[in-house]
């Protein structure tokens, strides 16, 4: 279970989930993000797309960061979420909360 | 987290020829969920439940009960263990989560996903746990959960 963040031309942070994101290493995941957006990145998206599950300190780091992304006149969004994770949205009403596309390119082009 | 996890496999003593059953003891840190979600999930490669369920429901579900017995159950205390059971028959798989703390009312638990708590970092543990299984029963001292997963 790792993350790697990478940044496109225009600066957009994606930040790749693989494996899970759970109450074990969603620390790891906050700090890699807040150091980025201390560095001046504003705009990110975490892509799911390799992601098995999330728990619901996952969710928690995810309602938090987006928060803070806002505050800083950012904008956090996610993608690549299949189709047990995007129930999982649903179900907590966090889809209203954040921009969900489908693949990280609709989630890049959207900005 | 130092300490190897031990998993104890054994055939079941009253089931079919295919039950079986686990035991875990895992130690009250949050970096032993994961390893510890692993090596049960490891156990249903192929059987009772679907590869989709044991991918995400089983995870998530066991992930969370484990979250919530190391830190609110025995409050992260080194010296507590966290004590898991699975008992896996043909039709339905039950995992047994026992803390040692003084447990906690579940009905008190509010509701995450009203309008005025969405925004929270935390609080929905108990909903998630209860969307993904099929039931959650919970001992009278609120210590214990028992999470149910039928089979398919």
């Amino acid at each position: 279970m790792t993350f790697s963040l990478t940044k496109d031309k225009r600066g957009v942070v994606v930040v790749g989930v693989d494996g899970q994101l759970i109450v074990g290493n969603r620390q790891d995941m906050k700090q890699k993000v807040l150091d980025s957006l201390d560095g001046g990145a504003r705009k990110f998206v975490i892509d799911f797309t390799r992601t098995g599950y999330i728990d619901s300190s996952g969710l928690g780091v995810l309602v938090s960061l987006s928060k803070k992304i806002r505050e800083q006149g950012g904008d956090l969004r996610l993608a690549g979420l299949n189709e047990d994770l995007q129930t999982l949205f649903e179900l907590t009403k966090l889809d209203t909360l954040f921009a969900i596309a489908k693949t990280p390119a609709e989630a890049l082009a959207a900005f | 987290m130092t300490e190897p996890l031990r998993l104890d496999v054994r055939p079941s003593a009253t089931g079919g020829e295919s039950d079986f059953e686990l035991a875990l003891d895992v130690p009250s840190d949050l970096g032993y969920v994961g390893p510890a979600v692993e090596l049960i999930a490891d156990r249903f490669k192929s059987g009772v439940l679907s590869p989709r369920r044991v991918r995400f429901n089983l995870r998530t579900a066991l992930a969370e009960a484990l979250a919530n017995a190391i830190a609110y159950g025995n409050r992260h205390d080194p010296r507590r263990l966290v004590h898991v059971r699975v008992e896996a028959r043909r039709d339905a798989v039950h995992i047994h989560v026992t803390d040692a703390g003084e447990g906690f009312d579940p009905g008190a638990v509010p509701d995450p996903t009203l309008p005025g708590r969405l925004e929270r970092e935390d609080g929905r543990g108990l909903f998630v746990l209860r969307s993904l299984v099929d039931q959650v029963a919970f001992s009278a001292a609120g210590n214990s959960v028992c999470l149910t997963l039928r089979a398919g």
